[in-house]
């Protein structure tokens, strides 16, 4: 068990690696680094003021180079201009030449600075990530009972009226991605024109307080999208310990029917959707960024798309190692939990 | 002129969708006459949950292509007529002429355009790109995803390794880079369109090659005529003038694709192929363990004759199936892309970007975002029937 879990571990470095640098290179294009320049310097720059302005900021080393220092395993980019005066990576701030650390990057905890909040990245990102963490939260509180309820309830009886009206149910929530099903939402629950009025169309307020008012709406419709292909799998699932011996053998004992679901079938088929509700995780990121998007809930996704969306290079990479670690670690914990729940699987 | 009530208005919609009845009852008519003899297709219309798939898909599909031939819009989805910004269904026109729809069946959008139009011309943009782009990504995902199955080993470890890797990352933000308009100016959408393009050539030409390699009078002809239409459809596909991959003759390029779509094609299919991958090589560790296939190695058959032809056919069931549900997700994405406003023109109909533009105003004039979220989840929902109803007939054998 432990030779697989540290295998497991050094795969998932290796993933994480080569993802960062995929990221790190695609965000350090040309393009982009000019786009930076004229950003922060002034729009009217020519080219070579461009590339001077690049060069003096160490952004015109080989990409490898960059990617060490902004790991923080190679020394910081330093440059001294016409009268001494040094200026660098790792110096900012009250620091001097002297006094600076040799290397700063993400493994020393420096993630950068956000250009578009004005702000250290690790706190921007700490503090959006706070945010969605509620909203995750709340999305897995209704997700995951209700999709295993809906799942046993219809894979118990295959075949029966409740299946199908469920297993239909289910099809229909898959089919309504997050940006479909909130539209649909806001226009039943919060519009001013023609709906209900029960709920508020925007989660802006949430951030500060979380009311039942503005917080059901996104949460609802992150959760139904995935709820619909979970139930699914644990439908399947039970409907497959349903047939199994041991069941049958239970029956023919006379055992009641909710003590066979419940005490003997139950366990087993649960199985199978833990590994699904771990590896629900990385779309639910997805939902995420268009949730708090639409509902302008400014969270973890909505940093996402502002980083994106300004060229804010530091930021979109701070937030893609966090989405990337996040995505690798729930794999990583559905695979041990796959082995730990079932233990018919055995690692030779 | 009067405005129209909702009856009305339900009413001027069905009669504009005429064509698509007239196809959908011949369609259903000729299927259900002659479904004993059509094999997988014919006994999708025993079920009646793939029979409502099948009907919601083919809706879509003929509104489509009739919309496409503009004999289904009312108006022209572009243009916009003054005095109808964000008017509420069944207005009549403003200023209507003599041969022009004398209403906005499903109102006008904030810049003055009819919905109804706009969302039959998007289901053009969805109809045309998410099938093409999932088979693209089947191609791909079958020829790399047979050889790591069948060969297992090193190969196997190295191409699954870079199918995590794809999966690994959160969707939203590959979009983020590859499809914004600086990357885009890099050519590395173009370079990565040259690669991915191949594997429906190499796919064909081995597939081809393994099967007719006995007899060299059939197989050289038609490998030459084949591979050759298909390179000049590969070159003009990736060829696109004013961009890095702008080297094939004029004479030569037999089309262009309109700005982005072609970005857009690409980042679909590269999202999509790691999954395809893994089924494919699922299948193909289950499958060569089967008596055929040792009997084909006994007779001495080549492995990619094995793979394509003992392999690939006894794996169509699932792949059918996965096929259909793919499409969906593809229509996901391809909405997801126009919601962020990535990607495609902004003026395109497409229905992610026309909920988009829709949803800043959703709280006053829910109208311009409704349809095209209906339509989407429409579509979708009739791929997944058809696909739930294509895995029921398929296992009752």
């Amino acid at each position: 068990m432990l030779m697989f879990i540290a295998r497991r571990v050094g795969v998932m470095i290796l993933t994480a690696l080569c993802l960062t640098f995929i990221v790190f290179f695609l965000t350090n294009l040309y393009p982009n680094l000019e786009k930076l320049a004229k950003n922060q310097g002034n729009q009217r720059m020519t080219d070579e003021q461009v590339l001077s302005w690049l060069g003096n900021r160490g952004y015109l080393q080989p990409v490898p180079v960059k990617y060490g220092e902004w790991l923080g395993v190679l020394p910081g980019f330093t440059h001294t201009d016409e009268a001494g005066q040094v200026t660098g990576r790792c110096i900012s701030g009250d620091l001097t030449a002297e006094t600076a650390p040799r290397r700063c990057g993400i493994l020393q905890g420096d993630w950068g600075y956000s250009t578009v909040f004005k702000d250290d990245v690790a706190g921007v990102v700490g503090k959006r990530l706070g945010l969605t963490g509620w909203l995750m939260l709340c999305v897995m509180l209704v997700m995951v009972p209700g999709a295993l309820i809906i799942g046993v309830l219809a894979g118990m009886r295959e075949g029966s009226k409740l299946d199908r009206s469920l297993s239909t149910a289910s099809i229909i929530t898959t089919a309504t991605p997050e940006y479909v099903s909130g539209v649909i939402f806001i226009a039943v629950f919060a519009s001013s024109a023609v709906g209900l009025k029960w709920f508020k169309g925007t989660a802006t307020s949430a951030t500060d307080d979380i009311t039942f008012a503005n917080f059901t709406l996104p949460v609802l419709t992150i959760a139904l999208y995935g709820m619909g292909y979970i139930a699914r799998m644990t439908r399947a699932s039970m409907a497959e310990v349903m047939t199994a011996q041991y069941i049958r053998t239970a029956r023919l004992k006379g055992v009641s029917f909710p003590n066979i679901v419940i005490k003997h079938a139950l366990r087993n088929a649960l199985i199978a959707p833990f590994t699904v509700i771990m590896l629900q995780f990385p779309w639910l990121l997805n939902g995420v960024v268009i949730v708090e998007t639409l509902f302008n809930y400014k969270g973890f996704g909505w940093t996402l798309v502002q980083a994106a969306g300004n060229n804010d290079i530091e930021l979109l990479l701070g937030v893609s190692v966090v989405s990337v670690f996040v995505v690798l670690v729930t794999q990583l914990m559905s695979d041990i939990g796959y082995v730990y729940l079932n233990p018919r699987i055995r690692i030779s | 002129m009067e405005p129209l009530g909702t009856f009305d208005i339900i009413l001027r919609i069905l009669a504009q969708l005429t064509p698509t009845w007239i196809a959908l009852v011949a369609v259903f008519t000729i299927s259900v006459t002659y479904k004993r003899k059509l094999g997988l297709y014919g006994k999708l219309f025993d079920s009646p949950i793939g029979m409502v798939g099948f009907g919601l898909v083919m809706f879509w599909v003929f509104t489509a292509i009739f919309g496409a031939f503009d004999l289904i819009v009312t108006h022209d989805e572009l243009t916009q007529v003054s005095g109808m910004k964000n008017k509420v269904p069944g207005t009549p026109l403003a200023g209507a002429e003599e041969g022009q729809y004398a209403w906005y069946l499903l109102g006008g959008d904030n810049l003055a355009r009819d919905v109804f139009s706009r969302v039959i011309k998007g289901a053009w943009v969805v109809v045309q790109i998410a099938p093409m782009a999932t088979l693209f990504a089947f191609m791909v995902g079958i020829t790399l995803g047979l050889p790591a199955g069948y060969y297992g080993g090193k190969l196997d470890t190295v191409l699954s390794f870079l199918a995590n890797l794809i999966l690994a990352f959160p969707v939203i933000l590959l979009f983020y880079l590859l499809v914004t308009p600086e990357i885009v100016a890099t050519g590395i959408p173009s370079y990565m369109a040259t690669v991915m393009f191949v594997f429906p050539i190499i796919f064909v030409g081995i597939l081809l090659n393994s099967r007719y390699h006995t007899q060299p009078n059939i197989r050289t002809p038609l490998l030459v005529g084949v591979l050759g239409v298909l390179i000049w459809l590969y070159l003009s596909l990736i060829n696109e003038d004013g961009t890095k991959v702008d080297f094939v003759p004029i004479w030569f390029d037999g089309f262009n694709v309109p700005g982005g779509i072609l970005v857009v094609f690409v980042s679909v299919v590269f999202v999509n192929s790691p999954t395809v991958f893994r089924i494919v090589r699922g299948l193909a560790l289950d499958i060569k363990t089967r008596d055929y296939v040792a009997a084909a190695q006994t007779r001495g058959e080549g492995p990619w004759y094995i793979m394509l032809w003992e392999i690939l056919p006894n794996a169509r069931g699932p792949l059918i199936v996965d096929f259909c549900l793919r499409v969906g997700y593809t229509t996901i994405l391809l909405g997801t892309l126009g919601f962020f406003g990535l990607g495609l023109p902004p003026e395109s109909p497409d229905w992610g970007s026309t909920i988009n533009e829709g949803r800043k105003l959703l709280s006053i004039y829910l109208h311009p975002a409704l349809p095209p979220a209906l339509a989407l989840l429409s579509l979708v929902l009739g791929l997944n029937l058809l696909a739930d109803g294509l895995r029921e007939e398929s296992l009752k054998d």
